[in-house]
């Protein structure tokens, strides 16, 4: 009696994490399958042609890369700023508690919000307009929690004793956070950059008020200029594309292209932290 | 030689939280003496030898009361900036913890981070340290390896030649030899008698034997009480207090 | 002296970007309070939220999101509906029957897979899953808000699979031994011991992928169909408040009562996820103190 329902309860945990890993492998098949046929050095280094229905999304992936730049140079040192104060210095106390429930929060925000966030502040407060500029705070703001939480993992998970024997040395808070701290936490914080890559890269809603642009003549010519962006390409074709069957082509083309890109920056991090586990071990 | 005090701790009181660990310590420590603190764990031996470092400010919600004079210097004066005086008295810890560094910059690092720029001065310390703590002949051909390479006895060695550079006046070893294995045990101690020709030297161990063999001074601490402080040969032979002898006997602990 | 000034410098510099996520947070809430206050002296907020027409750019206006509320609700209910058995019930797996080395690998793979862009699952919805769906069930259209369930429950499966199975991880392996000493069997110590143990952690994984699943934007705005009226089948098109958000904010021109209309819907979306993640707070952090660990 026991036995049969714990046969069924484990079959069942086996069925939801065979359909879990075979809808998401399914979809990944899909969309690698259709979408390879499309790739080609032409389709990553040239323009869009003929009303996007032929030609490379170039201009798209270079758009995508410099509000990632962007966002990672806003967020990165107010991120590990953070991340220090309240791993390094923070006495453990309310308004610390406050700055983690804010951190918390911040995580937790659509990211929609963020796009009207940074179209009310950033284009019109601001007067950036609809350009880099404005994409890449946004951008960097949606991402800064996880920034924080990467780099907070990093600090604490390097050993205490390594500050203690650094300041038993003499050396001052800030020395040993700049010499010891940082360059041994740098694997970890690392880690988190090239994870929130990934998510900068593929996020869209915050950029289609603040950033994005559906069809650009050349190249974005300041951090002012609009930008074509890969993910607002996605939907712009499949949304308001006047001939879906060349423009689904493209679309396929495009989420390969984000797809390996996530997969490959998830790969090189993996890489990372295992490299670190194999030094910290050896 | 005449007996010079070198730190001495009066009144001191140490609370963690609401916890107090330390109860009225009153302690004085000799230039050039070994002095060991024994106890058995949670007595408040470590805490106090971290009070003279004042590395016991990491930790939050403590509270220290009393004065720790080092040369006459009250260390908790609010004047007093706790780098001056982690400066002038180093720390080995229990667990060897050389940075994730090479060999050598393991040891200039105390020297960059005191102001040295002086290339050549900080190599000739680095290896004048290396030989006073006896690891020279076994490193002086990889001194860019890094340091995690070493094995645990080196580690601490290396740890102690760390301290060593920076030229502190006391030195503070909290159970150095706990994680090690009986030779490199034996190689410390060995040290630790060397050393105290320059050095003022306290150390904290579980090890009753260690203590003997090693110490000048010994003092019994047990649940944040001072018990018993006089010479090694004294606390060892003929001791006043009956919970000390229960100790040192090995009744408990 | 000269180093201890430095020092404070430094410190001072790390405070002040410390405030820098309650900076934003405390700017995101003004900004929308502030952007959506126009449209409240014009209309009562009772009307604006339970109003059941939503016709922004008619002459004369309305503005009523109850539909656009109850699209998000219903798309969220049937996405936890997938969601929620599949979550859970990997992360069981992972953490009662997969081995070490299959736990090694499969771990990474589902965080892998919670990276994946929304916009990727959009296409996916939009290019091959209402196609299907639509030739299927014989519909007029396969953007609805069936698919659009569909889609963000595959979605949000791994993020819960993943809150859960740290969840899990998080119960003592003394629990389990105690269980299986009183002569408990597998099934017997998940169901009676390790699931009530990690309890209140799986709801905290439940209410944050609610969260994100009530947030998400792409994928509704290209799955879901679009259109504002109340729902009544899990058929029809529907238009959820991120979609709403998303799709009229380009055409609403700065000022106008649309726009602010937005912001309101957007105040809205934001109190609502803000509770949501306070809440799973809240629940985390008794959850900590119940398996006694410090915070």
């Amino acid at each position: 009696m026991n036995k049969t329902a714990q046969n069924l309860g484990f079959g069942f945990l086996y069925l939801t994490m065979f359909v879990t890993i075979g809808f998401l492998a399914l979809i990944i098949f899909f969309i690698l399958a259709r979408g390879s046929q499309v790739l080609s050095w032409q389709f990553l280094t040239a323009a869009p042609r003929s009303g996007m229905t032929a030609g490379g999304v170039a201009p798209a992936i270079i758009g995508t890369l410099y509000l990632t730049a962007g966002a990672i140079i806003f967020a990165l040192p107010l991120g590990l700023c953070c991340a220090i104060y309240l791993c390094e210095y923070s006495p453990k106390g309310f308004i610390v508690n406050i700055i983690r429930i804010s951190i918390h929060n911040l995580a937790g925000v659509p990211s929609v919000v963020f796009g009207l966030f940074g179209l009310a502040i950033f284009v019109n407060y601001f007067k950036f307009g609809v350009s880099i500029l404005s994409g890449s705070l946004t951008l960097g703001i949606l991402v800064l929690p996880m920034i924080i939480s990467a780099s907070q993992e990093a600090l604490t998970a390097l050993p205490q004793s390594l500050r203690e024997a650094s300041l038993a040395l003499g050396a001052t808070k800030w020395q040993t956070i700049k010499k010891i701290v940082l360059p041994g936490a740098l694997p970890g914080i690392l880690t988190g950059v090239i994870l929130s890559v990934g998510r900068i890269a593929g996020e869209t809603a915050p950029i289609l008020f603040t950033a994005a642009s559906f069809y650009l003549k050349g190249y974005p010519k300041s951090v002012f200029s609009e930008v074509m962006v890969l993910p607002y390409h996605i939907y712009a074709l499949m949304t308001e594309g006047t001939h879906p069957e060349k423009q689904t082509a493209i679309a396929y083309g495009c989420s390969v292209i984000l797809l390996i890109l996530i997969l490959l920056v998830s790969f090189i991090a993996i890489l990372i932290r295992q490299k670190q586990r194999g030094y910290q071990n050896g | 030689m005449v007996k010079q005090v070198k730190i001495k701790a009066e009144n001191i009181d140490f609370y963690y939280g609401k916890h107090q660990t330390l109860k009225n310590i009153n302690l004085q420590l000799y230039t050039n003496r070994v002095t060991a603190i024994i106890g058995p764990s949670g007595c408040g031996k470590s805490t106090f030898l971290r009070l003279i470092n004042r590395m016991n400010e990491l930790v939050p919600h403590s509270r220290v009361s009393g004065r720790i004079l080092f040369d006459g210097l009250n260390i908790f004066d609010p004047k007093v900036d706790p780098v001056q005086i982690r400066r002038r008295a180093g720390m080995v810890f229990q667990k060897p913890n050389p940075f994730p560094k090479s060999i050598y910059e393991n040891i200039s690092y105390g020297l960059e981070v005191n102001n040295m720029t002086d290339k050549r001065y900080i190599e000739e310390k680095v290896i004048d340290s290396l030989k006073k703590s006896a690891l020279w002949n076994e490193v002086k051909d990889r001194l860019k390896d890094s340091a995690l390479r070493l094995s645990g006895g080196q580690q601490q060695r290396l740890c102690i030649a760390r301290c060593l550079a920076v030229e502190p006046e006391v030195i503070l070893f909290d159970e150095p030899c706990a994680s090690l294995d009986p030779i490199s045990t034996g190689k410390i101690e060995e040290l630790i008698l060397e050393l105290k020709q320059d050095y003022t030297i306290v150390i904290v161990t579980h090890n009753m034997q260690q203590a003997a063999r090693v110490a000048d001074y010994t003092a019994f601490f047990l649940l944040g009480e001072m018990i018993e402080y006089s010479d090694t040969q004294h606390i060892f032979t003929a001791p006043h207090d009956p919970r000390t002898e229960a100790y040192i006997t090995g009744r408990f602990g | 002296m000269k180093i201890n000034i430095k020092e404070k410098i430094y410190k001072w510099i790390f405070t002040v970007f410390a405030f820098a996520s309650l900076l934003f947070l405390v700017g995101i809430t003004v900004i929308l309070v502030k952007e959506s206050l126009p449209l409240f002296q014009k209309i009562k907020f009772m009307d604006f939220f339970f109003g059941k027409l939503w016709y922004p750019t008619y002459d004369p206006p309305e503005f009523g999101i109850f539909p656009l509320i109850s699209a998000s609700f219903w798309i969220m209910l049937g996405a936890l509906f997938i969601c929620v058995p599949l979550g859970i019930g990997s992360a069981l797996y992972l953490n009662e029957l997969a081995g070490f080395q299959q736990k090694a690998i499969l771990k990474p793979v589902i965080e892998i897979l919670a990276g994946i862009p929304s916009i990727v699952y959009g296409f996916f919805g939009m290019a091959i899953l209402s196609p299907f769906l639509q030739k299927t069930f014989h519909l007029s259209t396969g953007l609805c808000a069936l698919s659009a369930s569909i889609v963000l429950g595959i979605m949000a499966t791994p993020t819960i699979c993943s809150l859960a199975d740290d969840a899990l991880s998080y119960v003592p392996q003394s629990f389990r031994e105690a269980s299986f000493a009183v002569g408990a069997d597998r099934w017997q110590t998940l169901t009676r011991v390790i699931i009530p143990a990690a309890g209140s952690g799986i709801s905290t994984a439940i209410i944050l992928g609610m969260s994100r699943i009530i947030g998400e934007t792409m994928t509704v705005l290209m799955v879901s169909g679009g259109a504002a009226v109340m729902l009544k089948s899990f058929f029809d098109p529907v238009r959820p408040m991120t979609a709403a958000i998303a799709a009229e904010m380009g055409e609403s021109p700065m000022g106008s009562d649309h726009y602010h209309a937005l912001f309101a819907i957007a105040l809205i979306l934001f109190g609502l996820t803000f509770i949501l993640n306070i809440v799973a707070e809240l629940i985390s952090r008794r959850f900590r103190i119940k398996l006694g660990m410090s915070r």
